[in-house]
């Protein structure tokens, strides 16, 4: 869909309050037009025939027209300006729900700052378009146009010389509204470098202070202030100049309306009460003549603003099987066929093939860069594997339904990843309706009672900044128990207790064996004690299946395996010297 | 405003004290800006003229109503005129009134542009002042400082914090000025022409500064609603977008959604709340503005008929009370910006006003070269009494290497930083050539030392510049020589542009391995007598290794080194070995010393030689390749 229509969608969705917001818009402007009428009567009557009850008559009369311009006022910005933000409201929930449908390998390219800025400063942008753009440039129009009407009835001469003030004013408003955005870019832009600069200075002040730099960056850093100086000077000359011609220009409007009107008051041309309500007129006219240039401003950032949305939501969603694979209950079994994947370069795993039966457990070690978490990744079909090649209980992953495949299984993730929220809720983000023994039952299996127990609200304590930060070992086992409370028929551990000691780490294992019962389980790991009472265990070397067998078979072996024991020994043994 | 101060949980639009202080970075500009209050108050006396020009001008020689009023301002005007011998006949009282008005538009514009001008410089040269100052103190605070304050922050207090006083400084300070003068100078003119019009009239006065107040405190506190409802929701999607995956993992999209619609609708809802005073506000002060225009009307009217008001004067009236407004309404503005002033400069005071602990000393000595470094019973903890060193001594003499090895967290690392003191030590001391480190002169000390760090920070620039780091003692042809001893030069000159090939922020596109050699030339170049090395424990591979080998060899040679070691080619080659263990020396000796004891060298030894059979890496190694 382009960008318009898409907008188009959603004007379309709000026609009834914009349309009501709209009939407001005239009816404040034709009153607002009214009132310029009746003081030029007032004044026009003092040099006649007159007595105090007109005057009164006038005045209240004019009370009562600046009384229902705003009430129509009123309801013109409350109609539009909320309609917008309703639309706002749409439109971000909208975006919100279709970047959930997006596979991600989308944000994997994509920075978040990125898309969080679509989410909120083009949004707003858009937001800005649809309210006080519209609601704008509609009433602007009809009074620069109205006033004109108002004008060239009065005093045709006079109107039309002061029709000079529309491309004047226009004229200046385009052009140095231009000059003042670039200028303003420029000034902006190298804000943007010199904080960039401290930034990289000050992360990087050991390397500073190390090579005694101090005294160069500072002159380095005054250049850029220097510059910043200058820069802002060319911005500040330019808005210096514009809003004062701007003033001017409009006091030479008046000027010229004062220098010709008096003599066609003495002509007897014009009356003088023609004269006060042309002045009017004039006032009412030149302030929505500068409005106009901001509105149309509004209008292009909005449009532009509306293009980089749409390119977010024009990115199609992960893809629904077209002829769907599945099986009542999954059992777990896992079947890989020649698999080779690689990101966007190199293959990152080379012609794996196995067989993992119902219930077995199966421990991955090798070393970094090997391919482990990309192996999980596919099974868990967080990226796509080529066809064919991962199947569960014979079914191949892409064909069943992404929802399916991700009840089936519970995975912990190797960088583990929690919400600001209270551990049970995180907990509950593996199953919204597991009831409080549920959640105590898989906390207490991850391991994670005895810790909770310290905390000052025990689960209901919240995770991050505003709560207590929990340790890397506690966040790791929170992990665990949101995958545990899925009760998943296939469990993958992706080096998930890494940051947990290796006492706790034998009571977790020992703990999980029982849920392990009748579950398939893939675990991944750099320790030996973690996959050393696997069902079999293989060793992962760039991507390819460099040793297979269970911890005895590995071990007389001598390999990548054996040499990982030795290692993990030697360091129990240093950590145990005190 | 005792309301306000209490919402505001602190920050006060006006502090004295602050005040005070702030007003002291206008002392070397008071020239500049006593014009520009000067300039202010001329331009509001000529902003006001045109209406009173027009007045007189239309009751002296347009007539609509007759010869204005005896003892109307604008008979007494056309009275004190033609004393002055100036009677003019209408069509040349037209013309001449018509010129003055052009006249002082014309001078309004010269003045406004000037003091816009003006005022607006000095506002950049006080920012400008104010940035070099506080960046100059960052330079100076202590390395523990950085330790306790991101650096997010402090970027705040050199960029958005300024910005927030240069708002003070120019749209602030002398537009307070202005608006008063303008509404001053109306009252005067007002007055002038005619005072009980003009009492009349300012009877609408107290109620735009009610509105006024009234939405102010409205918009202010929805405003702050919006924000923080705003700033919810940014965070919301902060960590879904980064955390999608678990989302998607756990097929949590439809309560996710749930909960971000329910967020968004406190936004649109606190809108619209804030939608409500400005829908408002804008009509209420149309409406009194019109009530004042009645008013005009009404008793101003009847002031015409019974002959004691001028038509032209009444006219005049008109248009000023559309003016009034401007001014009331601009100054309830502004105590949002002095707030938001006071509040970041009270930020800034207390960067500026953190004392340095590690500074340069009075007389201190400085020195050239090293004969010797030594550790006396150092203890060392970054907070209270968490003791990373614990009694440490060792003695370096010139020439040496010497090879710390030891288990992660031993304290390592810190044996450099105190080195280099970045921090100082509790207890026990560091001499160098016999001199505590604290008598000698903080440049001059560092300058004894070059050091490689674990992780190579790279600044964006080009590589030549991230050699020389942009030192004007480092010249072009001695960063050459560097990258060639170490071998850098063979990827250097691979890059697009050698030597000016651009290095983004961190280093982004070099690798590991590239980095290293990078800030290894970067060490050469600067060529100090000491070297200080904190291997990296990163695996890189095998020809990448080789050079790095062959390039630390080349850095080593002649120069006394200390090196953090986690290559057995480097260890080996060490003429001391010290093992650190929980913050102590545990064991000391050259290498095959070392071997022979049973003990924790020969542990570390054989774990170091199974991790590079391994490549596993030590904890700090890149992370697998596909995070979820």
């Amino acid at each position: 869909m382009t960008p318009i229509r898409r907008l188009l969608h959603y004007f379309v969705l709000f026609r009834n309050p914009l349309l009501l917001g709209g009939l407001c818009v005239i009816g404040s402007a034709v009153f607002s037009l009214f009132k310029p009428l009746i003081v030029g009567n007032a004044v026009d009557e003092l040099s006649g025939a007159f007595n105090r009850e007109t005057l009164v008559r006038y005045a209240l009369l004019f009370v009562g027209a600046a009384i229902i311009q705003g009430v129509f006022l009123f309801l013109q910005r409350r109609i539009i300006i909320g309609t917008s933000r309703r639309m706002e409201f749409s439109m971000r929930g909208d975006l919100y729900e279709h970047m959930q449908t997006l596979p991600l390998s989308y944000y994997q390219k994509q920075r978040i700052g990125d898309l969080m800025s679509r989410a909120t400063n083009d949004l707003s942008s858009v937001r800005m378009l649809i309210g006080p753009a519209v609601m704008h440039a509609f009433s602007s129009i009809l009074i620069v146009i109205g006033a004109f009407i108002m004008m060239y009835r009065t005093d045709k001469v006079l109107a039309m010389v002061s029709l000079l003030a529309v491309p004047v004013v226009g004229f200046l408003s385009k052009t140095f509204g231009e000059r003042i955005h670039d200028r303003f870019r420029l000034v902006q832009d190298h804000f943007g470098e010199l904080s960039a600069r401290v930034q990289e200075n000050l992360a990087g002040v050991r390397v500073v202070r190390a090579f005694t730099q101090e005294q160069n960056e500072m002159e380095t850093f005054g250049r850029m202030n220097r510059e910043y100086v200058e820069r802002n000077k060319s911005l500040i000359r330019m808005t210096a100049l514009f809003y004062p011609l701007l003033h001017t220009i409009i006091g030479v409007m008046f000027v010229i309306v004062f220098f010709l009107g008096s003599r066609r008051i003495m002509a007897g041309q014009l009356t003088i009460g023609e004269f006060v309500a042309f002045q009017f007129y004039l006032a009412r006219m030149i302030w929505p003549l500068i409005a106009l240039g901001w509105v149309i401003n509004l209008f292009q950032r909005g449009l532009a603003s509306m293009k980089r949305l749409s390119d977010v939501w024009n990115v199609a969603p992960t893809r629904v099987p077209a002829i769907p694979c599945t099986v009542d209950s999954f059992e777990g079994a896992i079947e890989i066929r020649g698999l080779t994947f690689g990101y966007d370069g190199p293959p990152v795993l080379r012609d794996i093939s196995m067989k993992i039966a119902p219930g077995q457990t199966v421990g991955i070690v090798g070393r970094t860069g090997s391919g482990k978490s990309t192996l999980l990744s596919l099974i868990g079909r967080l990226y796509d594997a080529p066809e064919g090649t991962i199947l569960i209980d014979g079914c191949p992953v892409e064909a069943i339904p992404i929802e399916r495949i991700r009840e089936v299984i519970g995975m912990v993730p190797q960088e583990t990843f929690l919400f600001s929220e209270s551990i049970s809720e995180n907990i509950r983000f593996g199953r919204a309706d597991a009831s409080d023994d549920e959640v105590r039952q898989v906390a207490e299996l991850a391991g994670l009672s005895g810790d909770v127990v310290l905390f000052p609200q025990g689960l209901e304590t919240i995770v991050g900044e505003r709560g207590i930060t929990l340790s890397g070992g506690q966040k790791q086992r929170t992990a665990i128990a949101r995958a545990l409370v899925r009760n998943p028929q296939i469990l993958m551990l992706d080096d998930s207790l890494s940051a947990v000691d290796t006492n706790t780490e034998e009571r977790i294992l020992r703990s999980l064996r029982e849920v392990r019962k009748g579950r398939t389980v893939l675990i991944v790991s750099h320790r030996v004690s973690s996959v050393k009472d696997a069902d079999f265990v293989i060793v992962l070397d760039q991507g390819r299946i460099i040793e297979k067998g269970t911890h005895d078979e590995l071990m007389a072996f001598d390999g990548y395996y054996s040499e990982l024991y030795r290692r993990q020994a030697l360091e129990e043994e240093i950590e145990e010297i005190a | 405003m005792t309301i306000e101060r209490h919402e505001e949980e602190g920050s006060r639009a006006f502090d004295r004290r602050l005040a005070r202080r702030l007003l002291s970075y206008l002392r070397p500009y008071r020239r500049t800006a006593s014009i520009s209050v000067g300039l202010v108050i001329l331009s509001s006396i000529l902003e006001l003229a045109g209406p009173a020009i027009i007045a007189i001008g239309i009751d002296l020689y347009v007539r609509p109503a007759g010869a204005p009023p005896v003892g109307s301002v604008s008979a007494s005007f056309g009275d004190w005129l033609a004393s002055m011998g100036l009677a003019f006949d209408p069509i040349t009282g037209i013309n001449v009134a018509a010129s003055v008005y052009l006249l002082t538009l014309i001078g309004g514009f010269a003045v406004i542009y000037w003091q816009m001008v003006l005022m607006n410089l000095m506002g950049q040269y006080v920012m400008y002042d104010m940035r070099k100052q506080i960046f100059g103190h960052l330079q100076k605070l202590d390395v523990r400082y950085y330790d306790r304050n991101p650096v997010g922050r402090l970027i705040t207090r050199v960029t958005t914090d300024v910005d927030a006083l240069n708002e003070m400084f120019t749209a602030g300070f002398v537009a307070i000025f202005g608006d008063i003068f303008v509404l001053a100078g109306i009252v005067v003119v007002l007055f002038w022409m005619d005072w009980r019009l003009a009492l009349v009239l300012f009877a609408i006065t107290p109620f735009i500064a009610l509105v006024s107040m009234w939405f102010r405190r409205g918009a202010r506190t929805t405003y702050r609603q919006v924000r923080a409802r705003i700033a919810a929701i940014n965070a919301f999607l902060q960590e879904h977008l980064s955390g999608m995956g678990i989302v998607q993992l756990f097929n949590r999209q439809p309560q996710e959604a749930a909960k971000f619609s329910n967020l968004n609708a406190r936004h649109r809802d606190a809108n619209l709340d804030s939608i409500f005073y400005y829908s408002v506000f804008y009509p209420m002060i149309e409406l009194i503005q019109s009530i004042g225009i009645a008013l005009i009307i009404w008793y101003g009217g009847g002031q015409v008929i019974q002959g004691t008001l001028s038509l032209g004067v009444l006219i005049a009236f008109f248009q000023y009370a559309q003016r009034f407004y401007e001014p009331i309404s601009d100054l309830s503005e502004k105590y949002n910006i002095l707030q938001a002033a006071m509040a970041a400069s009270e930020r800034i005071f207390k960067l500026i006003d953190t004392p340095v602990e590690i500074g340069r000393e009075e007389g201190a000595t400085t020195l050239a070269d090293v004969n010797e470094i030594e550790f006396r019973n150092v203890w060392f903890a970054y907070n209270d009494e968490e003791w990373v060193l614990r009694d440490v001594s060792f003695r370096v003499r010139r020439g040496e290497r010497i090879a710390i090895v030891g288990h992660t967290g031993a304290g390592k690392t810190t044996v450099t930083s105190l080195l280099l003191r970045f921090y100082d030590c509790q207890h026990g001391q560091i001499l160098i050539n016999g001199v505590d480190l604290r008598e000698l002169d903080l440049q001059s000390l560092r300058r004894l030392f070059a050091i490689v760090q674990q992780d190579f920070f790279l600044f964006s620039g080009t590589v030549e510049n991230n050699i020389s780091l942009g030192d004007p003692a480092v010249t072009s042809q001695s960063v050459r020589d560097a990258a060639a001893r170490v071998q850098a030069d063979q990827f250097i000159r691979r890059l697009p542009d050698d030597f000016n090939a651009v290095v983004r922020e961190r280093g982004a596109g070099f690798s590991v391995g590239e980095k290293q050699l990078l800030s290894f030339a970067r060490a050469l170049a600067f060529d100090p007598p000491v070297l200080i090395l904190d291997e990296a424990t990163s695996s890189i591979d095998s020809e990448t290794e080789r050079l790095i080998q062959s390039a630390i060899e080349i850095l080593m040679a002649g120069r006394t080194s200390i090196v953090i070691a986690h290559r057995l080619s480097t260890i080996r080659s060490a003429d001391a070995i010290l093992v650190f263990h929980h913050g102590e020396i545990r064991e000391s000796g050259t290498h095959d010393e070392l071997i022979g004891i049973d003990g924790l060298y020969r542990r570390l030894y054989e774990l170091q030689y199974t991790a590079e059979k391994l490549q596993v890496g030590v904890p700090g190694g890149p992370l697998e390749e596909a995070p979820v």
